[in-house]
Parts: structure tokens; sequence; C-alpha cells
């Protein structure tokens, strides 16, 4: 039993943290908002891949990095940080690794330009209406029922959907899309399932990260702003709120850390463990932007203050790859409803 | 990071759960804060001593089994999953202990451990003054230099002292030092007190739940000699500090005590949802499981943390600390939930469970106030302005 990251995973982590502070500033966010353009930046997204981080866990033969999703885990999470606008949970988490899996001819190809960053790959799982980034995504992977299909989205229509996150752009496709079948029948499904979690632990890593920066801009905030002659975080009310954040941010982390884990060797309850990290990382995201929010006051509330880019990505995650609500009902129906026995609470974690 | 346990840790559960399977007796078990109970845990105090369970973390020489800190959480686990009694020695291992390893002479540690570990000396905590609770540095209670005699005389009144009506020994802090220059945390030291020393009268008061449990200790000239001081004199409050990061994070309250909570709560679900009731609680069974997952894994990960950086615990235990208690209260006000007209019963299967709400409804005023331990969060670890 050894809960901890290797020096290596934090250092990664460090460097990415400090290259997207420089590559994805808040401003650069806010630009991603402008409705004329595509809001993704082809250059910052060079720098991903460049940085090994987009083909991590792309296998060492086809250019990337051979790691798992262990080793990227803590990256997404900075990638929440900075509440950058391109499709890297999509594209890095998903579909790399579906593709792999699907052993298609096609499949490498595509990896090939995944790991050198000159595509970006979105997904449509089990009928999801919703896709990310179809805007600019060279390819849509869409899986319904038994068959799954590598779609150009230039080959069928797809409608832009505006969601409370003007960054997040997300769109629906037209039905009966058609493209080049990447595997058929039963694998198709169990492929996308494991696709779909892939999805929900690469969510519930942005929302830690987000719920980090928006309790940074809080605390930076309450520590300066002066009311009655002090800082207003010397009062207590205050520091409740904040401490109450970082309490539900604390607690949610190793929820997700242990799912990356489980992901990573194909644990059997591993679906169970990104649940549980969804319903933890959604809810602790929620909880720092309702108290950044507050302790910011009126400030908080203007469009031209950053806080609201962040909540609001956090707010249009929380229904990607699954709802809270989808999340915190699978932990019930699995632990609870089942007639077969729920996961030892004492057995391996 | 590997979350699989290692042969050694598999076996070490295995030999616990074999050992308390065999040796646990059947419950209902009496409160170990009555009289009765407390001596019926003193005689299960002693049985776990003799098998080597009573203190598994401790060197061999003092009666424990040298095990990791994971294996410790192990034990605990299987602990609560066995279901077995209160632990009345828990102030004395848990909290004093550790400030004894780092902070203890030999001669101390020699003369208190094996006698705690084996449950022969009880040690029951002496920190809050009517006057001082959360302000403890406000405490008032008073210890006069005897140099004739070569050590203190002890004065004033402790109060809140969970047990020390049944315990033989008290651990507790007393201001020494007079001066300006001793102001508040300055002036305070760490004292050893034998409860059956003359001048000290212990007077039961009756908690919440009606166990006799706590005490009110109250000294008048209690001669402690020199030997029975931990640490240095006027050094008292850094001292006391150690033993609050025990007391707050990991081992008062390990994970395995809400993981049999949990699993108790779900098979009461379970039961009350069969009868066509409970299903209005399914949400807050998932929360009572989340929380308790999350509890573990995180002190999975903060014992990684110190088995690595041979890091203390510090200002984090506080997180620990108001998680715990807001968990176990909220297990508890589930369940009663779904016990619904039968919730009120204090007997039968199922009155454990009021008992036990009533118990956890302490956990965010013991310890430290929940509101206390925010204030440090927000101050030492978010690094909120102070004033
Ligand atoms: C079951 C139980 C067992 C206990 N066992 C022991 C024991 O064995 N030994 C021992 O020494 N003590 C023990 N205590 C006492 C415990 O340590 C104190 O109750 C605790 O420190 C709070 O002190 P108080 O009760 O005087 O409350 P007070 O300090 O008077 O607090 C009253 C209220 O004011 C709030 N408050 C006070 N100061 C602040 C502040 N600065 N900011 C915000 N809010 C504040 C508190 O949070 C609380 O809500 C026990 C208590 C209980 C309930």
């Amino acid at each position: 039993m050894r809960f901890a990251f290797t020096e290596e995973q934090l250092a990664f982590r460090d460097a990415t943290r400090a290259m997207l502070a420089r590559i994805c500033p808040a401003t650069a966010v806010r630009t991603a908002w402008d409705p004329a353009s595509s809001g993704r930046d082809p250059a910052r997204w060079k720098v991903l891949a460049d940085a090994g981080i987009v083909g991590l866990l792309v296998d060492e033969a086809q250019g990337g990095l051979g790691r798992r999703v262990i080793d990227l885990v803590l990256l997404i999470e900075e990638a929440g940080r900075a509440a950058l606008p391109e499709p890297l949970v999509e594209t890095a988490l998903v579909a790399a690794p579906l593709l792999a899996a699907t052993g298609s001819p096609t499949a490498n190809e595509w990896l090939a330009r995944i790991v050198s960053g000159d595509a970006t790959i979105t997904t449509s799982l089990d009928g999801e209406p919703l896709v990310a980034d179809a805007h600019v995504a060279d390819r849509i992977i869409v899986q319904a029922r038994d068959t799954m299909l590598l779609v150009d989205p230039r080959e069928c229509s797809v409608v832009h959907q505006p969601t409370v996150d003007g960054a997040r752009r997300i769109f629906t496709l037209g039905s009966d899309p058609r493209g080049l079948a990447l595997t058929p029948g039963d694998p198709a499904r169990g492929l996308a399932a494991r696709a779909f979690d892939h999805g929900a632990l690469g969510v519930a890593a942005m929302q830690l990260g987000l719920a980090a920066r928006m309790i940074d801009l809080a605390v930076a905030h309450v520590s300066t702003r002066e009311q009655f002659g002090q800082p207003v975080g010397s009062f207590q009310a205050v520091k409740h709120h904040l401490a109450d954040a970082l309490l539900a941010l604390e607690l949610a982390r190793p929820l997700v850390y242990r799912a990356a884990c489980s992901l990573s060797h194909d644990r059997v309850h591993a679906a169970l463990h990104v649940s549980m990290a969804r319903a933890r990382a959604d809810q602790a995201a929620g909880i720092a932007a309702r108290k950044s929010l507050q302790c910011h006051g009126a400030i908080g509330y203007s469009f031209e203050y950053d806080l609201h880019l962040f909540m609001k990505r956090s707010w249009a995650l929380s229904s990607a790859f699954g709802t809270t609500s989808f999340h915190r009902d699978r932990v019930g129906v699995v632990c609870l409803d089942g007639d077969s026995p729920p996961p030892d609470p004492f057995g391996e974690p | 990071m590997d979350l699989t346990f290692t042969e050694e840790e598999r076996a070490f559960r295995r030999e616990a759960r074999l050992w308390l399977e065999a040796n646990v007796p059947p419950g209902p078990h009496p409160s170990g804060d009555t009289a009765d109970g407390f001596d019926f845990c003193r005689r299960w105090e002693r049985e776990l001593f003799d098998a080597r369970w009573a203190v598994v973390s401790w060197p061999e020489r003092y009666g424990g089994r040298g095990a990791s800190l994971v294996e410790w959480l192990i034990f605990e686990e299987e602990y609560y999953r066995a279901g077995a009694p209160q632990r009345v020695s828990q102030n004395g291992i848990f909290l004093l202990a550790p400030t004894l390893f780092e902070l203890g002479t030999e001669e101390q540690k020699e003369r208190i451990l094996p006698a705690m570990a084996a449950a022969r000396a009880l040690w029951a905590q002496g920190w809050s003054e009517p006057g001082a609770g959360s302000d403890l540095a406000a405490l008032r209670s008073r210890a006069v230099r005897d140099e004739a005699r070569g050590g203190w005389l002890l004065t004033g009144q402790k109060t809140w002292c969970t047990r020390a009506a049944f315990c033989d020994h008290l651990f507790g802090l007393f201001r020494t030092g007079t001066g300006k220059e001793h102001a508040r945390h300055k002036g305070l030291t760490y004292f050893f007190v034998d409860l059956r020393a003359p001048g000290v009268t212990v007077r039961p008061v009756g908690r919440l739940d009606g166990d006799a449990g706590f005490a009110d200790v109250v000294l008048e000239d209690v001669f402690v000699p020199d030997g029975d001081v931990l640490g240095r004199v006027h050094e008292g409050w850094s001292v006391a500090m150690s033993t609050t990061s025990s007391e707050r994070g990991l081992s008062l309250r390990s994970p395995g005590r809400f993981l049999a909570t949990a699993e108790r709560l779900v098979a009461l679900y379970r039961r009350e949802r069969e009868r066509g009731a409970g299903v209005a609680c399914r949400e807050r069974v998932v929360d009572a499981l989340l929380d308790a997952e999350a509890y573990r894994l995180h002190t999975f990960q903060t014992v990684s943390k110190m088995a690595e950086a041979g890091a203390k615990m510090g200002a984090e235990s506080s997180l620990n600390k108001i998680f715990w208690s807001e968990m176990d209260l909220a297990m508890h006000e589930t369940a009663l939930a779904l016990l619904g007209p039968s919730a009120p019963l204090v007997e039968g299967p199922d009155g454990a469970w009021m008992k036990g709400f009533e118990f956890a409804l302490a956990g965010p005023i013991y310890a430290g106030t929940n509101e206390i331990q925010r204030n440090i969060v927000a101050e030492r670890l978010l690094g909120l302005p102070r004033k």
C-alpha cells in the first residue's frame, strides 16, 4: 500500500502547471469565449503535444509515451486549474486509448496524428446526443449500440448548442452519421463503456483543478480586500466558507486518484470508483464555486472578473461523460440496489 | 502508487481477523463510560494485550508488534469490522503515548508505556477547565515548586475529563510560570497526575447520553515529582500540541470505525427497503458510503506521506477532525431517519443507533470544536490573516 505519486509524476505536474500559466492564462480562456472564433488555439495544442501530454497514453511504438491514466491524472487536473479550452480529456484520455483498443488499421494512423498534435478527436458514446468540439475535431468517434464509427464532422451536420460556458463548445450531431466502422459487435460496447469511464475520470480531475483555482482566487481576494479597516479574510464567516471549500476538495482528491489507479490496472470496480470520484469532485467544484463567489462579493459577480470563467466550466463539465446524478446513482446501483454483494468495504481499496 | 496490500499486510490482516473472530465477546457490550462497562472493557484490554493486539504499532519491548502505520490501519479496520468493545485505553495509547515516544525520557517510557499497554494503568486527559475550553491557553490550574521534595504542588480544577471517574492517571497542562513573560501559552507545563494521590477529588458528571462518563477533577496541593513532568518546564504548550494533532487526526478516529458504521447503515437500508420504507434515504446512504470511502483513502494517502517524508501531521489534522465528526453525525442521522417510528428506542437490536447518535453529537465539540478547526484550516492551510 503506497498512496502517493512518484517524484517524476509530481515534477511533470509542476512543469505542466508552469507551462499552462504561460500558454493559458485567464485572458486566453476569455478569448476562447469569442463566438466569432473557434475558441481553440492550435499553437497552444502543439505545445501540449510537444510536451508529450496529448500522447501520454499512446504506446511508444506509435510515438507516444506509453504511460497510464495515473500518469495523466495530475496533468488533467492542471488543465482544469487553467480552464484549458482545448479538448484534452476527449482526445488524450478518451479517444486515444479507445482508438488503440479497437486495433483497427486506421487507428494507428490517427494515433500518430494525435501524438504529433495534428489531430483532435472527440466522442459521442452510447448514443450521447451532445459532442464536444465538433467544429474543430478532425474526427468524432460515434458509438451507439453495436456500432462504432469514425466520423468526419465535415461530412455530417453538426449544430452548435451554446452553453453557459462560452469556451466550451458543444454540438448536436445529425442523425445516422456515416463513417468508417472501427469495431463491430459486442466489443464496441465494452470499449465504449471503458472510454466513457476514462472521460468521467477526466472530468473529475478537471473539477479538482477548477476547484483549486477558485479557492486560490478567493484566498487572494479576501487577503487584500479591506472592509471595516481589515482584510475581509480575517472575518470568521469568510474563513469558514473557504475552509469548507478546501475540506470538500481535499477529501475528493483521493477518490479521484484512486479511480485513476483503478483504471490504470483495469480493476474490477473501476467504474464504481470513477463514479465515486465524479460524485465528490463535481460536488467539491460546486462548493468551491459557491463559496468563492460569496467571499468575493459583487466583484465576483462581474463579467470582467475571472471567477465566472472557472465556475462556468465546472458547471458545464458536470454533465459531460455522465451527469453528477448519474454517477451518484451508479454508486447506489452497485452498492445498494444490486442483489449481488457490493465490494467489500474492508477489501483492497 | 500501489493500492494493493503487500503479502505481509494481507497476512497481518488475516491474523488479526482470525484472532478477533475467535475472541471478541458477543455483543452488545456495555458502554465503557459506565462503571461496570469500564471494568468489562479493562478486562478486554488485557486480553488484547496478552495476544499482543493492544498497541500493534509500538515497538515490541513496550508490548507492540512494531507494525507499520498501514498495518495499524488494517488492525483498526478489522477491530471495528469485528464489532469489538470500545477502547477505554484510548486516551493513553492514542493521545499520550505518541507524545511520550517523542518527548518522554527513557525512564518515563519504561515506567509508563508497558503498564498503559497492558491496561494496568488507564489514562484520562486533563486539559479543559471551567474557564478554559476552546481557549485552552486561558487555563488557570497551577503548579507551585516544591523544592524540598523535588517536585510540584498542583492546585485547580479540570473538567469534562472523559472516564476520569474510573481511570488511574491523568495527563494535563498546568500553569508554572507567573511572570509577564509567562502569559498564556508560555508558562504551561505538562504533568502526569496519579488520580489516587492525596489532594485529588474526582467527581463524576453525567453526560447527555446518561452515562457517568465525564468527571471533574479537583486538585488541592497535589504533589507530583519532577519525574512526572513531560518535556521541559514552561514548554507544555508545544508538548500538548503534539498530542492534539494525534487526537484530531489519525489515531483517535481511524477509518475502520466509519467503514463499519457505513456497512451497518447499508444493511439497515436494505432491510428497510424490503419493508417498503427507506427509499427516500437512498441519497443519504450513498453519501455515507462516499464519506467513509473518501476518509479511508485520504488516510492511506496521509500515512503514505508520513511514511515517506517522515512528516508529522500538522494542521491537516484539522481537516480530518471536521470530516470524521460530521460524517459520523450524518450517518447516525440517516440511520434514525431509516428507522422511522422505532428511531427513539434505545434498547433492542436497533437501540445502538440512538445511543450512537447521542455520542456522535459530541464529535464536533471534543478534540477542539469544529469552529476552531475551521479557523485553523483557514489560517494555517489557506494562509488567511489571523486578525
Ligand atoms: C464528550 C466529550 C468529551 C470530552 N472529553 C474531554 C477530556 O477527556 N478532557 C478534556 O480536557 N476535555 C474534554 N472535553 C472538553 C472539550 O475539549 C471542550 O468541550 C472543547 O474544547 C470546547 O470547550 P467548551 O466546551 O468550553 O466550549 P467553548 O469554548 O465555551 O465554546 C462554546 C462555543 O463557542 C465556540 N467558540 C469558542 N471560541 C471560538 C472561536 N475563537 N471562534 C469560533 N467559535 C468559537 C465553540 O466552537 C462552541 O461552539 C470533552 C468534551 C466532550 C463533549
